[in-house]
């Protein structure tokens, strides 16, 4: 192992859903402030390898994980770790835009809230500069006690992506963060992925091929489980090492 | 004929036999409502709300009959609600899916179709004698509440389900724990089904004589209660009392007392519709 400081590790990792098993020994390290991309056929399990590193899954009945997961070289699946300290750590979005049924304002400083912050100055900042870094005060500055679901699909995505810088994350995970929406709000979203990765450290689950080479430093396919490569994007879009891998990016399955 | 043909004859059929059905409904209780309100309305006035029990049926008000409603309204509310709640959030997102909580799931539901006569005979051993409530206010509201436990916990949950997964997720990933996502994001979401199950189960209490007969509440008493541990009567007990005497003029403050009844019925149910309607147009998905 090489002496550089991995932001997220996955090391043996096996992950099963009762008795199946969705994730097989899986190896990875990702670097900080880089974006990495997962890819590989629907159902082979980036979703749920995405949910182990902040443990959504921790709330699916009969979910349990084998191996070590490790934030910052530190291990997240053990007793003192607590979940809701973890997520203030590593945040998540979601396929589908979910701000709640609540103004603009109200979502975003939700995380902040429930943290038990109550200053007005202090929200209405991280408020303001969450969504400068999503790109969306311009938009919804005169809309902040307006419901969120009034927003477009893009917007209220945008929304979500400032919902989850609010509470200073180092990592954020996006599960299909752009598979709902139209191709300008798409576009939007990567540029915007492209500013935060000078802050952040990404993961995106795409089934985008495009995507996935536009957006992402270094890219990981899996297959039935199974973490088949894990390259640089570059190199894996040029010259993939495994047939699996070469054949799926060149859509000849997915 | 061809099979298109039969087909949309068939579904005219349908369409004529619900509208029939629907209509039958209707005109049934318009025909008793009618009814009630030609024989009790000219009876209802100020005196027959603020008068006493009496023997003469021209003296006699619903006085302590409506004040006992009320009473027996608000405490089974008091107990009632919270516990129902509670046992419906707990069952929904906490219990683990267990075969315990299956088995728990099925018989709440079925606890639902009990009749209530039986929830009486419960109340009086459980409240009347061992607790030695007597037939008194409390007593009462503690039998009116297991009757309608059920169902609020039944609607609690189905309430609860509603609400997306999604908007769990999203207050999950955003650190927060499983009780502030319950307080913060779910109760509020399903707030409007929640109120609409309760209301409707405070109405099936409201008109409840037979449970409340068994564990001694008295047709005859002659003062409005004044706090939890006092004897009482309700609205339908009074009714069921004046119904079964042979006098006609009975049966006009009977109809009086049943307007009365149905008005706060009414009321509770158009409460409901209002906080559904309310709650519906705020969270929308
Ligand atoms: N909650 C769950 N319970 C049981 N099996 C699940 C659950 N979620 C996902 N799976 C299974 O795990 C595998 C991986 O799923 P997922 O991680 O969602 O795949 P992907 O995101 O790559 O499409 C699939 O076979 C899926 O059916
Ligand atoms: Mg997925």
């Amino acid at each position: 192992m090489s002496k550089k400081n991995y932001k997220l590790e996955a090391r043996n990792l096996n992950a099963y859903y009762g008795s199946f098993q969705a994730l097989k020994d899986i190896n990875i390290a990702m670097e900080e402030k880089a974006v990495t991309a997962f890819i590989g056929p629907s159902g082979c399990g980036k979703s749920t390898f995405l949910r182990t590193l902040n443990r959504m899954n921790d709330y699916i009945d009969g979910f349990r994980v084998e191996g070590d997961v490790l934030l910052d070289g530190k291990e997240i699946y053990t007793k003192d770790v607590r979940v809701d300290e973890l997520r203030k750590e590593v945040g998540m979005v979601f396929q589908k835009p979910n701000p709640f049924p609540k103004t603009v304002f109200e979502n975003v400083v939700y995380g902040l809230k429930i943290q038990g912050i109550k200053d007005k100055k202090r929200l209405t900042e991280a408020a303001e500069s969450s969504l400068r870094k999503t790109a969306l005060w311009d938009e919804v500055k005169d809309k902040l006690d307006k419901s969120a679901l009034a927003l477009s699909g893009g917007q209220q995505q945008r929304l979500c992506i400032a919902r989850a810088l609010a509470i200073s994350p180092s990592v954020i995970l996006m599960d299909e963060p752009t598979s709902a929406l139209d191709p300008i709000s798409t576009a939007k979203i990567e540029e915007l992925i492209h500013e935060l990765k000078k802050d952040y450290t990404i993961v995106i689950v795409t089934h985008n091929m495009q995507q996935a080479g536009r957006v992402s430093d270094q890219t990981a396919f899996f297959y039935m489980g199974e973490l088949i490569e894990f390259a640089k994007t570059k190199t894996m879009f040029t010259s993939p090492k495994h047939d699996r891998t070469q054949n799926y990016i060149t859509g000849r399955f997915g | 004929m061809t099979n298109a043909d039969k087909n949309r004859l068939k579904d005219k059929a349908f369409q004529v036999f619900g509208v029939f059905c629907t209509f039958i409904g209707l005109v049934v209780l318009a025909i008793f409502l009618i009814d009630i309100i030609i024989e009790g309305a000219s009876r209802i006035d100020w005196d027959f709300l603020t008068s006493l029990p009496s023997r003469r049926a021209s003296r006699a008000g619903i006085y302590t009959a409506w004040v006992g409603t009320l009473w027996v309204l608000v405490l089974t509310s008091i107990i009632a609600f919270p516990l129902g709640i509670a046992a419906g959030v707990y069952l929904e997102e906490y219990s683990k899916k267990t075969k315990m909580a299956n088995f728990l799931e099925i018989n709440i539901a079925n606890l639902a179709g009990v009749p209530s006569i039986i929830y009486g005979l419960l109340g009086m051993e459980m409240f009347g004698r061992i607790m030695g409530l007597g037939g008194s206010l409390l007593a009462g509201a503690l039998t009116l509440s297991l009757l309608i436990l059920p169902i609020i916990i039944v609607t609690t949950r189905e309430a609860i389900k509603a609400v997306p997964r999604s908007i769990r997720d999203a207050s999950y990933a955003l650190g927060a724990s499983k009780w502030q996502t319950t307080w913060n994001q779910v109760l509020p979401a399903s707030f409007g089904g929640i109120m609409t199950g309760i209301i409707l189960s405070l109405s099936r209490a409201v008109g409840e004589a037979a449970p409340l007969i068994v564990i001694g509440a008295l047709a005859y008493v002659p003062f409005v209660p004044t706090s939890p541990t006092d004897e009482f009567t309700v609205l339908p007990i009074q009714i069921f009392n004046w119904t079964s005497r042979p006098q006609a003029d009975f049966l006009v403050n009977a109809a009086a007392a049943i307007i009365i009844l149905l008005l706060i019925t009414f009321i509770l149910n158009g409460i409901a519709v209002y906080l559904r309607n309310k709650w519906q147009k705020r969270v929308k998905w």
